[in-house]
């Protein structure tokens, strides 16, 4: 940690006054509210999801409800690690630029800039996605069928542009500025001693970068990326907006059929939804709920392992 | 910072912004005047989204009557009105599909008497496409269900080019567009398949789409917008909202017929209710195999549900208002000028007050 | 290492002292040529200006690094190269930045008029109204969802710093902090509504159910900015206080969150921007309205983000009078939320620690 806590100076030897008590209660209430909050979502979903586990194979419309959950699973999964693999190399080159590359009065600029990619509501992504992006990747798409169609992924037949792959792009685009304002304060902490002394070696800017900042910064970025994932994971708007999805477990990313998101599939069937089914969009819920509580439980994992090492 | 000049500038501009919020008026075009005019208070339903475009000019023509009243109407879904209006959420709900018998058992411990179910808006579906060069498609039931169906994926299948003399009919896949959330539309326009081409398709009528072929877009105007986008593309949507694309016109008995506002009502007129529902359930039995070809029968018919008693008679005078507007002329008119709906013929429509008249506290 | 490579040229007398370099204007010089070359396949495959580009770039990292090899060296030439890679990024991320941005300003700046922030939907069909309605909301819900949030963030920040002293409840409650700001957001908004519906029956919708999602976002938000500004205040300042013989929680109230007031603000403005945009837990509790309602506490009220999805997904007929207003909207609720940002830049900048 960067800075010290309160000593025990302060709590044990000062008098304890009525003052005192109340508003150290107050703040520990306030910070046990926050458990209870987050135990009463987990709970509320719980119960509300459990009616589906047990819940007979008719009415599911599948054998069981990890065959139900598991086709989201895999598309919220798979569009994410698309995401990711978009917006981590992107980021680290975003963040060098502006922790490295950029003259020192435009890096600002450029991080705010970065920033702004933050602001935009996830509404106004869909809108983006479906009426913009989608149409101009529909020849991309066309192209990569056409020239690398024998691959697995690309095998089309490419009839839209409201593809996993476009949501992917989508979510790539909304987690860049969160990967990259965490990865640019971890390069920016690099000691400059090492930097320094790199340089000093001979070596140019690319190797005192590979030599002194990434080893820095390594489990920085990788927590950044996880927390970067948690937000690709849990978007429901753009990609509801966006994505054809149809529910099927495919590695194409270019056709017209494309695996569901949790998220997005619980707006899209909530409202036609009844009964059991209800219980089943709640359990995915659950299951989207712990999938991200793992990814950041992860990320901050391995940014409080680094901060001990470095 | 001096802390107390930080105070000092911090306190007005709360103040301010409070002021603001607290002084805050209504918008230009809420005449509070108006709220003398007939009826007051605030009037809650839901349900079927393809009501919404009609809804919103339902609520205008209402409103503007009744100063007092703010009618809202969640475009949450069939499902979600039926059951918004079971648990009593709704004062009333709108939806695409008559309630099953199950339902309307519910209904009735719901509202102590038997529910009201009337016709509020008919709309016809069109079959949609983007090809490009052909303006006129022809297509038989049987085919559409294999093209849902994903057995036809050519669009110069030799099945489609039987019907299509003389249209230049590209060499390119066949892009079936259908709704990715749930959707009266989808469970009509399966119906109307299941009715007709049940061999064709055999997946029964049913809100969520039950085949993982096609491409999967949200809402009508997803739908409208991916057929659009994509050249080579089918879809189902309102007709009234995809204006720009070409309809396909629907084999019915000998002949060919577009989706128009008169074609749907006619369809109405040769069909017969449901049996076996109680004497203020309007539910209509779509006579889809119809060899009349004047009637267009891929019809969305969409209907509103409320209680014949209301525990309040605030809300009681709220709900026989608005559905008797809705159900009367001026309303159904004006769901045709602004929605594209099939007006209810005048037997239907005066059944339809009949009941509506019923309306009371409890 | 490469540093140990024999030099070239047995020359001695000849042995320059600095490694032969490319000239400072070598890559503007590339680019001219990589442009050029781009320009003269553009014209002979047609391509659009999209392709140009990219030739350029590719051109670029094709031919300066070749270049630097033969006067340079593989080292330096891997430099330059990892040069342009890291600036292309810069590139690529500004593609949807002003793609998105143009776009929305082209569609929804056409919309905006008085009339389009003065009125209402209601009574409203096809051309006109506006979105005052979805205005007012989304100021109600995001304050509401605030005053929630800021008390209860900054307090629990404040124990986390002042009281928790780093020992296994604080540390648990850090953990699920951060575990808290992964709950998807439609998670929050059935939460919300299942909670709502215990209090008020089923079907209940209200402007402060959407305030509580919201607040459920917001919080772990603020905690984790509060709490960051809390460790920065020097510890000195704490001492100082109690050895006057201040009681802790008015040293706390007095020396510590003044002392840290703008990074505070900053952050809780950063979370109400992050939030103002939400959709989908309000599309579940606070639902849709045509008409303007004040009151958080009863019946429906219209926000920025829902108006915008059910003006996209539900235009009306025609079609285009109902997406002009999404776009107008989303190019109201961006600046909203871009203004708020700009605001907790200023206020971080002028509270910035560092001016002591």
């Amino acid at each position: 940690m960067a800075t010290a806590h309160t000593t025990e100076a302060g709590s044990s030897r000062a008098v304890r006054r009525p003052g005192d008590v109340i508003f150290s209660g107050l703040s520990t209430g306030a910070a046990f509210l926050i458990l209870a909050a987050l135990a009463g979502v987990a709970i509320f979903l719980t119960i509300e999801g459990w009616p589906a586990v047990t819940a007979s194979s008719g009415e599911l419309g599948a054998d069981n409800i990890v065959l139900h959950v598991w086709p989201l699973l895999f598309g919220t999964l798979l569009a994410a690690a698309i995401a990711m693999l978009i917006a981590t190399p992107l980021a680290i080159g975003l963040a060098l630029v502006i922790s490295h590359y950029a003259p020192r009065r435009l890096a600002g600029p450029i991080g705010a800039l970065i920033d702004l990619l933050a602001a935009v509501p996830s509404v106004v992504y869909g809108l983006w996605g479906i009426q913009y992006l989608a149409p101009k990747m529909l020849p991309v798409y066309q192209w990569l069928q056409d020239n690398l169609g024998f691959l697995p992924f690309f095998e089309g037949p490419a009839t839209t542009g409201r593809t996993l792959l476009t949501a992917s792009v989508v979510l790539a685009v909304m987690a860049l500025p969160i990967i990259t304002s965490i990865s640019r304060e971890v390069f920016a902490q690099t000691p400059v001693l090492h930097q320094e002394a790199a340089l000093a070696l001979g070596a140019t800017r690319w190797e005192m970068i590979r030599l002194t900042v990434f080893p820095y910064g390594r489990s920085g970025v990788i927590s950044a990326a996880m927390l970067g994932l948690g937000r690709a994971l849990g978007e429901t708007m753009a990609i509801a907006m966006v994505l054809s999805a149809t529910g099927v477990i495919s590695f194409n990313l270019i056709s017209n059929q494309n695996p569901s998101t949790i998220a997005a599939n619980i707006a899209l069937k909530f409202p036609e939804s009844t009964g059991v089914h209800v219980n089943v969009l709640i359990f995915s819920g659950l299951t989207l709920f712990v999938v991200t509580f793992l990814v950041n439980f992860a990320g901050r994992w391995i940014a409080s392992r680094g901060q001990v090492k470095g | 910072m001096n802390r107390t000049s930080l105070r000092r500038t911090l306190v007005p501009a709360v103040a301010a912004v409070a002021a603001i919020s607290l002084t805050a008026c209504g918008a230009a075009n809420e005449d509070s005047n108006d709220s003398d005019k007939g009826l007051s208070g605030t009037l809650n339903g839901g349900g079927a989204s393809s009501q919404e475009a009609a809804q919103t000019a339902w609520r205008a023509g209402f409103q503007k009557d009744n100063g007092g009243a703010t009618v809202n109407y969640d475009p949450v879904g069939s499902t979600g009105g039926r059951e918004g209006f079971l648990d009593g959420g709704f004062a009333f709900a709108g939806t695409d599909s008559y309630l099953s018998d199950e339902e309307v058992a519910k209904a009735k411990e719901t509202c102590g008497t038997d529910a009201i179910e009337v016709p509020a808006y008919v709309s016809p579906i069109a079959v949609i496409y983007n090809l490009e060069g052909v303006d006129s498609l022809k297509l038989s039931p049987q085919v559409i269900g294999d093209i849902f169906n994903a057995k036809i994926t050519k669009w110069n299948d030799p099945k489609i080019a039987e019907l299509n003399d003389g249209v230049d009919l590209p060499d390119a896949d066949i892009n079936a567009v259908h709704r990715s959330d749930g959707s009266g539309t989808t469970k009509n326009f399966t119906n109307y398949l299941t009715n007709v081409a049940p061999e064709n398709w055999p997946h029964g009528a049913i809100e969520d789409w039950p085949i993982k072929n096609g491409e999967g877009a949200n809402g009508t105007s997803g739908v409208v917008a991916a057929v659009k986008d994509n050249p080579n593309s089918i879809g189902y949507a309102d007709a009234s909202q995809a204006t720009e694309l070409g309809h396909v016109e629907v084999q019915v008995g000998e002949g060919f017929v577009a989706p128009s506002a008169e074609a749907a009502a006619k369809i109405l007129e040769v069909s017969t209710r449901v049996e076996g529902r109680p004497a203020t359930d309007m539910a209509i039995d779509l006579d889809y195999k119809t060899s009349d070809s004047s009637a267009y029968p891929v019809v969305l018919t969409s209907y509103l549900v409320a209680c014949q008693q209301y525990p309040d008679a605030k809300t009681a005078d709220l709900v026989k208002g608005y559905l008797t507007y809705v159900v009367g002329t001026a309303g159904q008119q004006a769901a045709a000028d602004n929605a594209g709906s099939a007006p209810l013929s005048a037997a239907l429509a005066d059944e339809a007050l009949k009941h509506i008249a019923d309306i009371s506290a409890k | 290492m490469t540093v140990l490579e024999t030099p070239p040229t047995a020359q001695r007398d000849a042995l320059p002292l600095v490694a032969p370099q490319l000239p400072r204007w070598a890559p503007a010089l590339a680019l001219v040529i990589a442009a050029a070359g781009a320009g003269i396949l553009a014209l002979l495959l047609s391509w659009g200006l999209t392709g140009t580009l990219l030739a350029t770039v590719l051109l670029l990292a094709l031919v300066l690094p070749l270049w630097s090899r033969f006067v340079e060296g593989g080292r330096r030439a891997k430099d330059r190269l990892a040069t342009i890679l890291v600036w292309s990024t810069f590139g690529v991320a500004m593609i949807p930045l002003t793609t998105l941005l143009w776009q929305v300003i082209d569609n929804g700046a056409g919309v905006l008029s008085g009339q389009f922030f003065s009125y209402s939907m209601r009574n409203v069909v096809g051309e006109g109204g506006g979105i005052y309605h979805a205005i007012v909301g989304t100021l109600i819900i995001t304050l509401w969802a605030t005053a929630i949030s800021v008390p209860v963030g900054v307090l629990a920040a404040v124990y986390l710093v002042e009281y928790g002293e780093n020992r296994l409840p604080a540390r648990i409650v850090t953990f699920l902090v951060d575990v808290m700001t992964g709950i998807p957001s439609i998670v929050a908004g059935l939460f919300a509504y299942a909670l709502f519906v215990i209090f008020f029956g089923p079907g209940v919708r209200m402007g402060f159910g959407g305030s509580v999602a919201l607040a459920v976002l917001m919080i772990p938000i603020v905690v984790r900015s509060t709490e960051e500004m809390l460790k920065l205040v020097p510890n000195e300042l704490r001492e100082a206080s109690y050895a006057l013989g201040v009681p802790k929680w008015r040293t706390i109230t007095k020396v510590v969150i003044p002392t840290s007031l703008g990074g505070i603000i900053t952050g809780v403005t950063l979370a109400i921007a992050r939030v103002a945009g939400e959709t989908a837990p309000l599309l579940i509790i606070a639902g849709k309205t045509d008409s303007v309602n004040f009151n958080a506490f009863a019946e429906r009220m219209q926000s920025l983000p829902v108006f915008i999805y059910y003006s996209f997904t539900q235009p009306g007929v025609p079609p285009q009078y109902g997406q002009e207003r999404a776009w107008g909207a989303a190019l109201v609720l961006i600046a909203l939320v871009m203004v708020l940002n700009l605001i907790a830049r200023i206020i971080g900048r002028i509270f910035a620690p560092s001016k002591r």
